[in-house]
């Protein structure tokens, strides 16, 4: 691929895990084999959508919440640039040091960097999907830097020598006896007797992990949120291995995405009450942690913020796409996904998986080289239904299946995959979304017979992006 | 080109060549919180919602804080007791051994039974505690490191909601928002409390 200086350009191949090794159907025939990981999946989003209703349901102006979140992140998108000068500023002002990263090979570079000339050889990591979007552990193990996990979730993968398949529980695909045999295996020094109750299996990553938050001199982490007016980065999570990361270390490096910028302190206000309930169905996630450049006398003395692109900006340049920059991470469209519960995570085969995986991942690496991903929903609009940001993520999925390079072979793939999924839940699922009538002019209304081949027929968008592109690119 | 200006002319190129399908839509009106801060209302919804998430907790009048916290270390068998410098007096119990955080290093807070912190603000819809590290609430690792957290709210703190509480908070200070004890929902996604935070939450709620 030709990359034009200063013009939108998608994520680099050959780096970090956006692109799967086989196309969805072919992956999510395997997985549908694995009965065990169909009712793991089951288990656990049946648990977090019973949870995530109940809180919902008690705010009154959660309708208002929904659109104001929306505006935000519309708004953002459309001031990006400006944005992230103010707050590279507003970093800079409080003792932080910005970097700019185009793509995922820089950022691993500019990390790896940073902690060399700490001197570390280890550093421990809060839970970032930036970082596992640009292969991070691998390239600091490369450069002889051994990166710790220090999410639970995370911790299991690496530790099973796994790979994550849910954007904010990881290891969904386990329970609680895989999860058992794991730490007997592989935590050096474990109760041979640990039981698989879940307290016990929380003590025994406490004890694994205490030692290594005492002595670790750097910590890599991500950012929910970064507050352009303030400078403020803030970091959402439940264990306390995040306030542990970002409070102890002498040096606290931050990947983030650009999307992530917010413009005003009081928007974290709208963020704060929806990203819990809709994430893990609390009202409140146990710990957020807030922090503005260097604070003398509390926390790292060192603070860089990395701000990454790696496809960003060409999400951005597609008008129709770009609302799934908005994504706050919450995961509840995976929760609902009916496809998400049959086939897990890994047959997305980005890091980005379920529903806004299937509208983002193409979109970063560019289309053909995910091209199947459009084509992993049945357009039943329960991922709508569910988003805290309202992303459209249907319409995005039709609108990115009109560009993908051979479309009626990747409808005729996913449908014969689709054939194998169990129809008396899909008919739910699709009679639930014959009521929003949402896809109503762009594709057939939800038959309820499940997937069908004609549905996968997506209307003509009015213009390709790559006819657009061709277009702007002889205009400019 | 830096990286710098690489980014910010794609994102420049980006925007220019695709001007939104719909114009950002403009503000949308908030719930901004209509209770005042510290009605018992307010206090008791604090209380619920932080037992829902298995916090403790207590009410002591304003006189016998150090009284109740000495009852919650006693009833947790905790003998050593961290304080920030600016905890108020009277606040510190008599019956352990008193330890006031002077820039200690992590290994031994780690090695301490407690920690007694007051709170910057609290929101009674959710539960939270927020700890802006001032100067009776200590830095960030002092609430961290220690097994068990007390942490003593005026009602004068207690807000609605979440946008109240970000009113009344600085953003540049350091700030760690609390609801309840540490908890993981990465096994089966149901939550356990107990992981690397502090496993236990006791909150004494005084009277004035
Ligand atoms: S697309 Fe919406 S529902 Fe899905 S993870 Fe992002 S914010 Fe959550």
């Amino acid at each position: 691929m030709r990359t034009f200086l200063g013009m939108p350009t998608t994520a680099p191949a050959g780096v970090g895990h956006l692109r799967g090794d086989e196309p969805f159907p072919a992956a999510a025939r395997k997985a549908l084999g694995d009965a065990q990981l169909r009712r793991n999946l089951r288990h656990a989003t049946t648990t977090i959508r019973a949870k995530s209703g109940a809180v919902i349901d008690e705010v009154p102006d959660w309708a208002e919440l929904r659109a104001a979140g929306r505006a935000i992140k519309a708004d953002t998108m459309a001031r990006l640039p400006e944005l992230l000068e103010q707050l590279e500023a507003a970093v800079t002002a409080a003792g932080g040091v910005v970097h700019w990263a185009a793509d995922a090979v820089e950022a691993n570079r500019i990390v790896t960097e940073l902690v060399r000339a700490t001197g570390a050889d280890r550093v421990m990591k809060v839970k970032s999907m930036a970082t596992q979007e640009i292969g991070l552990n691998e390239a600091l193990e490369a450069a002889g830097i051994e990166p710790v996990e220090t999410d639970l979730a995370e911790l299991i993968v690496q530790l099973g020598n796994d790979k994550p398949s849910h954007i904010l529980v990881p290891a969904i695909h386990r329970n609680r006896a895989e999860i058992r045999e794991i730490f007997r295996r592989e935590m050096p020094g474990v109760d041979p007797d640990l039981t698989d109750e879940p307290a016990a299996l929380a003590a025994a990553a406490r004890r694994h992990l205490r030692q290594t938050f005492l002595s670790t001199k750097v910590a890599v982490s991500g950012a929910n949120f970064a507050v352009a007016e303030t400078g403020t980065l803030a970091v959402v999570e439940s264990e306390g291995n995040g306030r542990m990361c970002l409070t102890l270390p002498e040096t606290l490096i931050t990947v983030m995405g650009i999307e992530k910028v917010i413009p005003t302190w009081a928007d974290l206000g709208v963020f704060l009450q929806l990203l819990p309930r809709a994430s893990t169905g609390e009202r409140m996630n146990p710990y957020t942690s807030m922090w503005t450049g260097v604070t003398p006398g509390d926390g790292p003395r060192q603070v860089h913020l990395v701000l990454l692109d790696n496809g960003r900006s060409a999400v951005l340049a597609d008008p129709v796409g770009r609302q799934a920059l908005h994504c706050i991470r919450c995961s509840a469209c995976l929760n609902v996904c009916p496809v998400y519960e049959r086939t897990g995570g890994h047959a997305y085969g980005s890091v980005y998986p379920g529903p806004i995986g299937a509208v983002l991942s193409p979109q970063l690496t560019g289309v053909a080289d995910n091209a199947s991903l459009p084509y992993a929903s049945s357009l039943c609009g329960a991922c709508f239904d569910a988003c805290p940001v309202l992303i459209d993520i249907p319409s995005i999925l039709v609108h990115l299946r009109g560009q993908a390079p051979h479309p009626r072979a990747e409808a005729a793939a996913m449908a014969a995959a689709a054939y194998t999924m169990d129809h008396p839940r899909l008919y739910a699922a699709a009679q639930r979304a014959a009521g929003l009538g949402r896809v109503a002019g762009r594709a057939l209304p939800p038959p309820l017979n499940g997937w069908t081949a004609s549905r996968d027929l997506p209307a003509a968008p009015p213009q390709t992006f790559r006819q657009w592109w061709a277009e702007r690119g002889s205009g400019s | 080109m830096s990286a710098r200006e690489e980014v910010l002319a794609r994102l420049r190129a980006a925007l220019a060549g695709a001007p939104p399908v719909v114009p950002a839509p403009g503000p949308v009106p908030r719930r901004q919180g209509d209770r005042p801060p510290g009605r018992p209302e307010l206090v008791e919804l604090l209380r619920q919602r932080l037992v829902d998430y298995r916090a403790e907790v207590h009410r002591a009048a304003g006189a016998d804080v150090a009284g109740t916290v000495a009852a919650i270390l006693a009833a947790a068998g905790a003998r050593t007791l961290v304080v920030p410098a600016g905890l108020p007096a009277d606040w510190r119990p008599g019956t352990v051994e008193v330890v006031v955080d002077e820039d200690l290093p992590a290994a031994r807070l780690a090695g301490l039974d407690a920690v007694l912190t007051a709170a910057a603000v609290a929101v009674a819809e959710t539960g939270t505690i927020v700890l802006d590290a001032g100067a009776d609430q200590g830095r960030r690792a002092l609430s961290l490191l220690p097994d068990l957290h007390v942490c003593v709210v005026r009602p004068a703190q207690v807000v609605g909601i979440v946008p109240e509480a970000l009113d009344r908070l600085t953003p540049g200070r350091p700030l760690t928002w609390i609801s309840g004890p540490s908890a993981t929902s990465d096994i089966e996604l149901s939550r356990v409390e107990g992981v690397h935070g502090p496993r236990r939450l006791h909150v004494v709620l005084t009277d004035g």
